[in-house]
């Protein structure tokens, strides 16, 4: 199973009579963009919660990066990035001083930090932002800022939760388009959102359903199975077989 | 067909910040209209102004007859507003939250019960339940039947569908349709490209200035040049290839596709050579209906080469 970096076995996780994962099974590989999808109360926040090392389940196992979420949940910290869109980076501090401090949480030293933020800034161009505000950033600066410090101490592995939410459309392509490259490069992306359209640039996609997965496919198979048109028009068809509503 | 809203000039600014820069439109009585823009775009500033919970510094809006500013005591009797973040009461319950809507502008659940019947059912069950202690589905209903009860003749929903899964978004879009059945014109916001297409007319925002409007076939007729719809095996390798052939002006990732715009449109027939040539498999390209966000794209970018 060397080539899964994700490895979830009847996982179950539940808050009193509530059972808000049932017995999710998976793997996610090395390297793919793997979309974690479901209607709203579905169980994805739970099951991330979970593979970041932040909560433990009822039963069942999970590895992240080789790593035990039951015994080992600092290590997998240390071994993956988060970003979402409700908190990525300080508005009050600086380009450098946001970097400065990701790097710092994450233990690498000063003199890695130093020589790894000038490469950052000159790939992304920022090098004119390097003693601006967050705050000030026009959105989609802030977006790949944000992505860039989410994988600055080169984790194996990112989770993105709904990392595009209110962006133009513009910027969502481009924040889709540093998801292909750190893929490209060797970091598995495992990501959730309610765009329908991203789901298709993923190259696996899971739908959970009340706490369950009721699918898990490439996009391509996932609409030849469900003669649909689009993994939106799949997702319309399993995501909500009861209402949810009722929960 | 009569105009039940319309602006004239509109700016608003916070401080140094322009918020809203001249901003005009109109829309028909019985119309749901869809102000689609990303965050910042200024939708929110200007349905406040909309609900008369601004004042704009500059311009006016006319509403069923009332102006925003002089007659917002009368205009707030024939509106319903929804704002983004919900602010029902939490510690009230579910039925108690609609009495006292209703009885603040001197009504009674009974009386309107019609218009809501619908919406309310779904969240009817749970009608002893405090409101804050719902699921998200259920407070948008809640709060979509407060802002029904007094039968406005407007309803000004700000981003009701934002952060909601695509199955939930479809019903509400669907009740959406019901409310306009019952005359009631519809103001709604949204970051969604998709669901323009739900709409009788729609306002393009962005930066603080309409970027177009009008109905969404309109929108997609005023796409400049022919659109392309490119597929590879790797739709990320094909971007990248198409971008670098001389004659592409602009390539977006659309799904598992490309949408690319060319300066020589007769010169996509050497595009297959230029593919094979890079190994990029499994390609083709055949002309595309442009949509909503492709002309959103498009007037965004100026027509400039997607970096």
């Amino acid at each position: 199973m060397n080539d899964s970096i994700i490895i979830v076995r009847d996982l179950v996780k539940r808050f009193g009579s509530f059972t808000a994962n049932d017995r999710l099974s998976f793997d996610v590989k090395r390297g793919e963009i793997f979309g974690f999808l479901g209607a709203n109360g579905a169980g994805k926040t739970t099951a991330i919660r979970i593979l970041c090392g932040l909560s433990r389940p009822t039963s069942g196992d999970a590895f992240v990066a080789g790593f035990d979420v039951y015994r080992q949940s600092e290590q997998i910290k240390r071994n993956i990035g988060y970003m979402s869109q409700k908190f990525s980076l300080y508005e009050d501090l600086t380009v450098r001083e946001n970097i400065l401090l990701y790097g710092g949480i994450y233990g690498m030293s000063r003199g890695d930090i130093r020589y790894r933020t000038e490469e950052l800034l000159r790939k992304l161009d920022f090098i004119r932002f390097r003693d601006t505000l967050i705050g000030r950033l026009p959105t989609g600066y802030k977006q790949k800022l944000a992505f860039s410090a989410a994988i600055f101490h080169k984790p194996s592995i990112v989770f993105l939760d709904e990392p595009t939410g209110g962006v133009d459309p513009v910027t969502r392509r481009n924040f889709w388009e540093l998801i292909y490259e750190a893929s490209a490069s060797g970091i598995t992306v495992f990501v959730t959102t309610h765009y329908m359209d991203e789901a298709e640039y993923c190259d696996r996609v899971s739908v959970m359903s009340a706490g369950r997965i009721v699918a898990l496919d490439t996009p391509a198979a996932l609409r030849e199975k469900w003669n649909a048109s689009s993994v939106d028009e799949v997702f319309v068809k399993i995501a909500r077989p009861a209402k949810t509503d009722a929960v | 067909m009569c105009i039940a809203v319309s602006a004239c000039g509109i700016s608003k600014s916070f401080g140094p910040l322009r918020a809203l820069k001249e901003i005009s439109f109109e829309i028909p009585e019985a119309a749901v209209a869809g102000f689609i823009g990303p965050d910042g775009a200024g939708k929110t500033t200007l349905f406040r102004i909309a609900a008369t919970l601004l004042i704009p510094d500059e311009g006016n809006m006319t509403l069923f007859g009332y102006d925003s500013v002089k007659d917002f005591r009368n205009l707030r009797k024939v509106t319903g507003y929804m704002p983004g973040r919900f602010s029902l009461y939490q510690d009230l319950t579910v039925r108690e939250n609609l009495e006292f809507y209703a009885t603040v502008f001197g009504t009674t659940v009974l009386k309107n019960y019609d218009l809501i019947k619908d919406i309310y059912e779904h969240i009817e069950p749970f009608r002893d339940r405090p409101a804050g202690k719902l699921s998200g589905g259920m407070k948008q209903k809640l709060a979509l039947s407060c802002a029904l009860i007094h039968r406005p003749s407007l309803i000004i929903l700000d981003e009701p569908t934002t952060g909601v899964d695509a199955v939930s978004r479809r019903e509400f879009w669907e009740l959406l349709g019901s409310i306009k059945e019952n005359g009631i014109t519809v103001m709604v916001s949204t970051p969604y490209m998709d669901e323009a297409t739900r709409c009788d007319t729609i306002v393009l925002m962005q930066d603080g200035r309409i970027l177009e409007s009008g109905k969404p076939g309109t929108i997609k007729e005023r796409f400049e040049g022919t659109l392309w719809h490119a597929t590879a095996e790797d739709t990320y390798l094909l971007l990248n290839a198409l971008r670098k052939w001389k004659y592409t002006l602009t390539a977006y990732p659309f799904g598992d596709s490309a949408h690319v715009t060319f300066s020589e449109e007769r010169e996509t027939a050497g595009l297959i050579g230029y593919m094979t040539a890079l190994n990029i498999k499994g390609f083709s390209i055949k002309p595309a209906e442009p949509t909503v966000e492709d002309r959103f794209l498009q007037l965004m970018s100026g027509g400039k080469i997607y970096e």
